[in-house]
């Protein structure tokens, strides 16, 4: 599939948003802590940025309201609705902190679940989708939402060496997450290389009865919308060299870093902080090539048709 | 509605592919197109065409297919490989996976003959169709930012400013080895039917569970010349016995 | 809201439509043509028409973006840069008039051979040929020698009619279909419907084809021949359906040469020929009173086999005699000719047996009495119901003359010629080689200002005929029917520049060409031939071919090497007549012809070309054109089709004649014709009486329609020619035995190649070659979605064709480790040429190919200079040479058929090495200027204006 930036953008900002906002609804940090009315912020600009990404890829933008009339089938649309949903406790959760300097575990409890609800619904986009068979899995959902968590806790712990306290429980926290996400990747990653096509150009066909089936000739010469939205391809070699890029920044570095900060001990200064958003972007830059190998590796099976 | 008809239609419209005659001339494709660019929806477009990255909005395309049997049957007279043309637009499916996923509603599933459509004022170009789809039978019209798919011709079969014979699909009308049919498949009675339970129609990719509405029939068993009886060998051995049953021949003119 | 609500069903198509002809290729299918706003809304095929019954292929379906093309030329051109930069400037049509009308004038008053006219698409070849036998230059022809003269030529001279346009297998009754070496053929759309309709019967379809693409794709027997070796397969039939004696003697008897005595007299002037008497009646021998009498007397029964004794004393035997012993030699059992032609004994065995059985054991009848032209009258039509087409896999080979014989010879020993179910003619055809002129050009022919005396083209009997001066010197500049090539019954479009450059057999003053690409993909050494346009004389400066007028619609490769361009409409702007004095779109069962008419008016300043031929003969005051005082004597071509008559009641079109347009073939003209024909949906059609339909080469119904119908003024019954004596004829002359003597240099050509009885020998080009340093056959095909050059220009087209790969055997491939999008250089005794490889398996192991004539020339056709077509595309012509290697004695012969002269594009021996990865193909060529450039936009949304 092709890796489209304003989606592979939105999935990783959204997620990371949604995860932030997550364990901010838990009450964990405090919330009249400058750093917790930063982070109540952040979450808010990384999900809106990550909707807003999300709506570049559209042919017709200014309908995009229209995708949240079909809750009851697609699961784009359901993630459209619980975005819209989700912001109520969200905002009002904001607010309370950011203005109020407090906690409110009514919209905070709320929050959490809808956001992590909504990351769901975002796995199942591609989950459902059966013609791309590495992302027709339960792994999918399971991976989109422990990635979520991972990052928001990895930005919660930054935002709490920065000053909103509970860094331990938090690093710990994230340092579990990010170990059970990159766990999970792995065996799904696993799971699609080990893959048996359930389509085949045999199957495509229906001409596997006569033989082995290869494509001769393209219906057209040149790239179409299909094989560019889903012929993309990546060499194994690189691929394999993004994937270990991807666990060392996303998992390695920042579950490294959160050690050697909670075990160095509680403090909250200057160097902590910076290196624990220094090891929050080395996350967010591993889950982004993490993203991409995402839509890079998954076949499409439209691609038996063109001979990839 | 994106949700399918909850009942099955009672018409059920879509095509049937003879693969077994299908020269892979491309008529298809391009009547399509044609039929299609000033018609239904906005007009399929194409993006650099004098340019070297040229292409477009096709509604229909048809591939070719290299087939070697695998110790299986053996074609050729002078070696076992075939082509096999092969021409794919929208499928119609039952279970349309399009449909469902689609955000908006835009796309839908006629309740009264099955047709799968794309209201394209209502789409917003995301493309999961396209994702959903494991035919590739959509494509983004980059112009105009919607989704585009066969129609069926909806805009032909029921047009009644057409006459009567019209009333199909210009792909089908214009193919030139009649490899194409049109027709009802909820009726066994109906050409499309009998023509499926006879040839052996098959469903593409059923693993899909997409329940496709249009049929393919596979390209008909051959039989190799050599397994024609050999003719008689008489003996004429120097002519001169061809030459006396010549004589002979003549005189029973 | 309810689905059903949510599309507009019923919305009109179109304001109106206009019916007319397609020509986006030369099938020419009857077309609707939707208008909406005075735009084409829509083109679909006309059911209503003959030819194409309402389906359309994709080429005609894509005529909205040919209409449209940005490539098309927009007003006279005359030439600023130098040859073939492309820098033109636009001139008024009449500065154009006036500066063609000086060049034409001075050379037919000074020496009018030197104006070379050829043509190449060209669908109004009797306008053409008319224009340039009043013009009085001898140096006219259209395309047909480079293109399929063989299967014309042979054809002709063995049944009367050829596979090529006009003759068709009967679909509707044939139960076995062989096809040999067709990938897309002039009928374009009537071959896949007729395809279409055995399919449905279950009739049994073979194809001939070292490529198993398109038809043969769907052929249920598919023989992967060896290129140039059809003709010993056909044989090996042959020879098998004799063993058997699996042939139809009754057949052979009455409508062939069989029985005809030849002579056999070794070294005489006679020897070979046939025997005839006082009165020039070929001789049989009739059996029952033992006498020798003339073929035709009633009642004679004559033989087969037996030498006998004639009146002067000499021996003869039957033809069929020479035949048979011929074919009975073992060297044409399938055993004996398996590994020159790659196909196992078993399927050449079970191919001959399938004809024999489907031939004599499927044989059908239709009830309907008929009388042939002997009064012999018959209660039913005998059907064989074996029918067999071809077209340039045989063709393009410089053995393609013989091979086509040899399929002829095939189809009338099994009497399935215009039989039910067998391959029938479509009227004019058959004609016998009698009823066609013979050549004219001869230096008496022609002189200054004055018309030829006889057309230019037709059938020489013998080397009596040839057009060749006192010394043997070629008359015409393309040497047709010389000795080079004495049958060359359509020209040799193809040698004309290369000859006109090296002024051998002269120079020539100016070269006009029209709807030809020949500075691309319809010549042969493409760079070679580019040079030789470009080259200048070193003492005079000035281009070795001084002047080139090229009349062409759109900005091909050939409009940047003429001096002075011509724009032609587009083929929806302009009156065409598809006459039967030409290639009509005749059917079997029908006499047939059509129009094209202005269904749209050009928004550019262009002109049709045949209107401004006709202005230009006017103003040149040719007879026919002007009246004695310079008058022009037709307004434009609209009013030629209508009022020109070549014979009192016989003008271009059939249909509609007499005053009140009531007649067909004859009768006086009709004002009210065109619209007629309009109404009609631009064609005519007149059925041939059932009486008359089938066996027409000797049925007198039909030969007195064809009289009623003006294809003849008398009945002319055709004979089949098994044995073809004016091949005999050159082979004394070869002999030194015959006037006119051959020169020496062509003796050993002519007793190779012009055995009156074919014999198969290896392609020229092949058997002049080290086959081991060149081990493959490099050939091509016409893509079913592509006329030659005509669809790079087409924004939808090319999408399908953008470029073309090399396509290698697969076993080739991993001999050298080839994969997909790998280069190679391909590379020939003449040239090298770098290409991208694609693999394939289905093809012949000894075979490349690739598409024809997608590979463009930067520049050219409207197209960004990075387009794939130029960049990568590629063509086969480089490494193809008009001429073949040197011989020992240093001659070098030109690489067509030493016959017919028909370009041997197939006789290609190539060897591939790997090259390393590119990202262009070679050779490149500088870029081409775009003449009067159109806006080009970055994007297409054609038809949004209508949308709902
Ligand atoms: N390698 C290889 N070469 C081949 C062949 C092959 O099989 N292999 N085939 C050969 C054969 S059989 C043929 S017939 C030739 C064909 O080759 P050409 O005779 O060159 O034919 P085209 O390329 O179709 O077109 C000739 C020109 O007609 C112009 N044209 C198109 N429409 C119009 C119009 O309406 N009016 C005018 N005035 N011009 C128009 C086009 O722009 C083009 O420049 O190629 C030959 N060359
Ligand atoms: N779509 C389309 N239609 C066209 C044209 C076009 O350019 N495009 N061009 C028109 C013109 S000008 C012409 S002349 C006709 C030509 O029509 P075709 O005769 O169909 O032309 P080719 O493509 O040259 O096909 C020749 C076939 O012969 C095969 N072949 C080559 N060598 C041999 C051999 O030795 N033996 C056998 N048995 N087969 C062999 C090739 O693989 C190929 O399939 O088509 C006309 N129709
Ligand atoms: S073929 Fe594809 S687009 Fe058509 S109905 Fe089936 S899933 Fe939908
Ligand atoms: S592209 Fe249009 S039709 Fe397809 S899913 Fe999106 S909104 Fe629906
Ligand atoms: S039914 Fe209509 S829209 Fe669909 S492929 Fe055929 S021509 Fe195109
Ligand atoms: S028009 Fe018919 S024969 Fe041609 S590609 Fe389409 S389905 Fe095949
Ligand atoms: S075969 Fe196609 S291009 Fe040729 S005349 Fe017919 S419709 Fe036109
Ligand atoms: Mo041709």
């Amino acid at each position: 599939m092709h890796p489209a930036p304003s989606i592979i953008v939105f999935t990783t900002l959204s997620g990371l948003g949604y995860g932030l906002a997550a364990v901010l609804g838990l009450g964990l940090l405090d919330p009249a802590a400058l750093a917790a009315k930063a982070a109540y912020i952040l979450a808010l600009v990384l999900i809106s940025g990550g909707l807003l990404a999300s709506t570049l890829h559209l042919g017709n933008p200014q309908r995009a309201w229209r995708a949240l009339s079909q809750w009851r089938s697609s699961w784009l649309s359901r993630e459209g609705v619980m975005a819209i949903v989700t912001f109520v406790p969200l905002v009002w959760s904001a607010w309370a902190s950011v203005i109020e300097s407090r906690y409110l575990a009514l919209p905070g409890l709320a929050g959490s679940l809808l956001s992590l609800g909504t990351v769901f619904c975002t796995a199942m986009i591609y989950t459902s989708l059966k013609s791309v068979q590495a992302w027709h899995t339960p792994l999918t959902p399971a991976s989109y939402l422990l990635f979520s968590a991972a990052g928001g806790l990895v930005v919660a712990s930054a935002f709490g060496f920065a000053g909103a306290g509970n860094t331990s429980l938090l690093a710990w926290l994230a340092i579990a997450a990010l170990a059970a996400a990159w766990a999970v990747k792995a065996a799904w990653r696993r799971n699609m290389q080990a893959l048996v096509p359930i389509s085949t150009p045999e199957t495509a066909t229906g001409l596997g009865a006569i033989g082995k089936v290869r494509l001769f000739e393209r219906p057209h010469m040149t790239e179409n919308y299909l094989t560019r939205e889903m012929g993309f391809k990546i060499a194994r070699k690189h691929a394999g060299k993004l994937w270990t890029i991807a666990v060392v920044l996303g998992g390695v570095v920042p579950a490294l870093t959160l050690l050697v900060l909670s075990v160095a001990g509680q403090a909250s200064g200057f160097l902590a902080a910076g290196l624990a958003i220094a090891a929050m972007l080395s996350h967010v830059v591993g889950v982004l090539a993490e993203r991409w190998l995402f839509f890079a590796e998954a076949r499409h099976a439209v691609m038996n048709y063109y001979g990839e | 509605m994106t949700s399918l008809p909850s009942v099955s239609p009672p018409k059920k419209l879509g095509l049937v592919i003879d693969l077994d005659v299908c020269v892979g001339c491309h008529a298809c494709v391009v009547n399509c197109k044609e039929w299609n660019t000033g018609g239904y929806g906005s007009a399929l477009s194409d993006q650099a065409p004098y340019g070297a990255d040229v292409s477009g909005a096709w509604l229909n395309r048809v591939h070719t297919f290299e087939v070697v049997p695998e110790g299986g049957e053996v074609v050729g007279e002078a070696g076992d490989a075939r082509i096999v043309h092969f021409p794919k637009s929208c499928l119609h499916c039952d279970d349309a996976p399009c449909v469902t996923v689609c955000p908006t509603g835009a796309s839908y599933k006629r309740a009264e003959d099955g047709i799968v459509l794309v209201d394209e004022n209502m789409c917003i170009g995301c493309g999961l169709c396209a994702w959903a789809c494991p035919y590739g039978a959509r494509e983004m019209d980059l112009a105009a930012g919607v989704m585009k798919k066969c129609t069926l011709c909806v805009d032909r079969i029921y047009n009644e400013t057409l006459e009567e014979v019209d009333r199909q699909p210009a792909c089908v009308r214009t193919c030139p080895v009649n490899a194409r049919h049109f027709g009802d498949f909820s009726d066994p009675h109906s050409a499309v039917s009998i023509m499926v339970a006879e040839r052996g129609g098959i469903d593409l990719m059923p693993e899909q569970g997409t329940r496709p509405v249009n049929k393919y029939l596979p390209p008909r068993p051959r039989t190799a010349l050599s397994a024609t009886p050999p003719l008689p060998r008489e003996d004429t051995t120097g002519a001169t016995g061809f030459f006396a049953w010549l004589d002979d021949m003549l005189d029973r003119i | 809201m309810k689905p059903r609500e949510r599309v507009a069903l019923s919305r009109p198509v179109a304001d109106e439509v206009r019916k007319t002809t397609c020509y986006m290729c030369a099938c020419r299918c009857g077309i609707n043509v939707h208008i909406k706003d005075g735009k084409i809304r829509y083109i679909e095929g006309n059911r209503d028409h003959p030819v194409n019954k309402g389906v359309l292929c994709a080429k005609g379906s894509a005529g909205i973006m040919q209409h449209y093309a940005p490539a098309r030329l927009r007003a006279p051109l005359k030439r600023v840069g130098p040859r073939g930069s492309g820098e033109f400037q636009e001139i008024s049509w009449e500065e154009a008039l006036s500066i063609a009308t000086g060049w034409l004038g001075e050379v037919r008053n000074t020496d009018p051979k030197k104006l070379a006219f050829f043509t190449g698409r060209d669908q109004s070849q009797s306008l053409t040929g008319y224009w340039a036998q009043q013009y009085g230059t001898p140096n006219y022809a259209a395309h047909g020698g480079f293109c399929s003269v063989n299967m014309a030529a042979a054809g002709i001279m063995t049944i009367g009619g050829a596979f090529w346009e006009f003759g068709a297998p009967d679909w509707d009754r044939t139960k076995l279909f062989v096809m040999f070496g067709v990938a897309e053929d002039h009928d374009s759309n009537p071959i896949k419907m007729g395809i279409a309709k055995l399919k449905q019967r279950g009739a049994r379809f073979v194809s001939v084809n070292p490529v198993r693409t398109g038809y043969s794709a769907v052929a249920d027997n598919w023989i992967g021949i060896r290129p140039g070796t059809d003709g010993l397969m056909i044989l090996s039939v042959v020879h098998e359906l004799l063993k058997a004696r699996k042939i139809d003697v009754d057949y052979l008897v009455r409508y062939s040469n069989a029985t005809w005595l030849v002579i056999d007299a070794p070294g005489t002037a006679d020897h070979g020929l046939f025997a005839r008497d006082g009165e020039g009646k070929t001789l049989i021998h009739e059996t029952v009173t033992e006498q020798v009498v003339p073929f035709g007397t009633r009642g004679a029964r004559a033989a087969l086999s037996g030498r006998v004794r004639l009146e002067d004393g000499r021996f003869a035997v039957p033809s069929f005699q020479l035949l048979a012993e011929k074919y009975l030699d073992e060297r044409y059992a399938p055993e004996n000719v398996a590994a020159e032609t790659g196909i196992s004994a078993e399927t050449i065995r079970g191919l001959a047996s399938e004809i024999a059985r489907v031939a004599f054991d499927e044989a059908i009848s239709i009830d309907q009495p008929w009388t042939d032209t002997n009064g012999e009258r018959h209660q039913a039509y005998i059907g064989r119901p074996v029918s067999f087409h071809a077209m340039r896999g045989l063709s393009a080979h410089s053995n393609g003359f013989q091979t086509t014989r040899a399929l002829h010879i095939l189809q009338v020993l099994i009497g399935a010629v215009d039989c039910p179910g067998g391959f029938r003619f479509e009227p004019p055809y058959p004609k016998p080689v009698g009823a066609h002129p013979t050549p004219h050009g001869r230096a008496e022919h022609f002189g200054s200002n004055k018309p030829m005396s006889g057309p230019h083209l037709g059938f020489p009997r013998g080397p009596e005929d040839m057009l060749i001066d006192a010394d043997g010197q070629p008359t015409r500049i393309d040497k047709a029917f010389s000795w080079d090539a004495p049958f060359a019954v359509h020209g040799a479009m193809h040698m004309v520049i290369a000859n006109a450059h090296a002024g051998d057999p002269y120079p020539v003053d100016v070269l006009f060409l029209y709807m030809a690409n020949m500075a691309w993909n319809s010549s042969m050494n493409t760079a070679g031939v580019i040079k030789m346009l470009e080259d200048k004389d070193e003492k005079t400066g000035e281009y070795r071919i001084p002047k080139i007028i090229y009349s062409d619609a759109y900005a091909s490769e050939m409009v940047a090497y003429a001096d002075l361009v011509l724009p032609d409409t587009t083929y929806l702007e302009r009156y065409d007549c598809i006459s039967l004095l030409d290639r009509p779109i005749s059917e079997p069962d029908a006499v047939q012809d059509a129009i094209r008419w202005p269904v749209l008016q050009p928004d550019r300043d262009v002109r049709a070309f045949q209107s401004v031929l006709i202005d230009l003969g006017a103003r040149l005051r040719l007879p026919g054109f002007a009246d004695n005082h310079g008058k022009p004597l037709y307004k434009d071509y609209a009013d030629y089709i209508v009022r020109h008559e070549r014979r009192p009641g016989i003008g271009p079109l059939a249909g509609f004649r007499g005053s009140n347009g009531d007649r067909a073939g004859r009768g006086a003209a009709n004002r009210d014709q065109l619209k007629r024909y309009i109404d009609n949906g631009s064609f005519f059609s007149t059925h041939i009486p059932m009486e008359a339909q089938f066996f027409k080469h000797a049925n007198q119904a039909y030969q007195d329609f064809a009289v009623r119908m003006g294809f003849f003024d008398t009945p002319q019954p055709v004979i089949f020619q098994l044995y073809q004596e004016s091949l005999q004829k050159f082979r004394l002359s070869a002999q030194g035995l015959r006037e006119p003597h051959a020169p020496q240099t062509h003796r050993q050509r002519i007793l190779e190649a012009f055995d009156p009885l074919p014999d198969w020998y290896r392609p020229l080009g092949e058997a002049l070659i080290d086959r081991t340093e060149y081990p493959y056959h490099a050939i091509t095909q016409r893509p079913a979605a592509m006329y030659h050059s005509w669809g790079s220009m087409n924004a939808w087209l090319r999408q399908i064709h953008t470029k073309n790969p090399l396509y290698v055997p697969g076993p080739l491939c991993d001999e050298l480790s080839l994969d997909d999008g790998d280069w190679v250089w391909v590379i020939s005794h003449h040239g090298r040429i770098k290409v991208e490889v694609a693999r394939m398996e289905a093809v012949n192991s000894s075979t490349l190919w690739t598409w024809n004539a997608i590979g463009k020339r930067k520049g050219a056709w409207g197209l960004d200079k990075g387009a794939p077509e130029a960049k990568k595309g590629f063509l086969l012509n480089h490494l193809i040479h008009e001429l073949l290697p040197p011989r020992e004695d240093g001659m070098r012969w030109s690489n067509s058929d030493p016959i017919t002269g028909q370009a041997a594009w197939y006789d290609l021996r190539v060897r591939i090495e790997k090259a390393d990865p590119a990202s262009n193909s070679e050779p490149q060529f500088p870029a081409v200027a775009r003449p009067g450039p159109e806006p080009h936009p970055d994007e297409l949304r054609y038809g949004q204006e209508w949308t709902s």
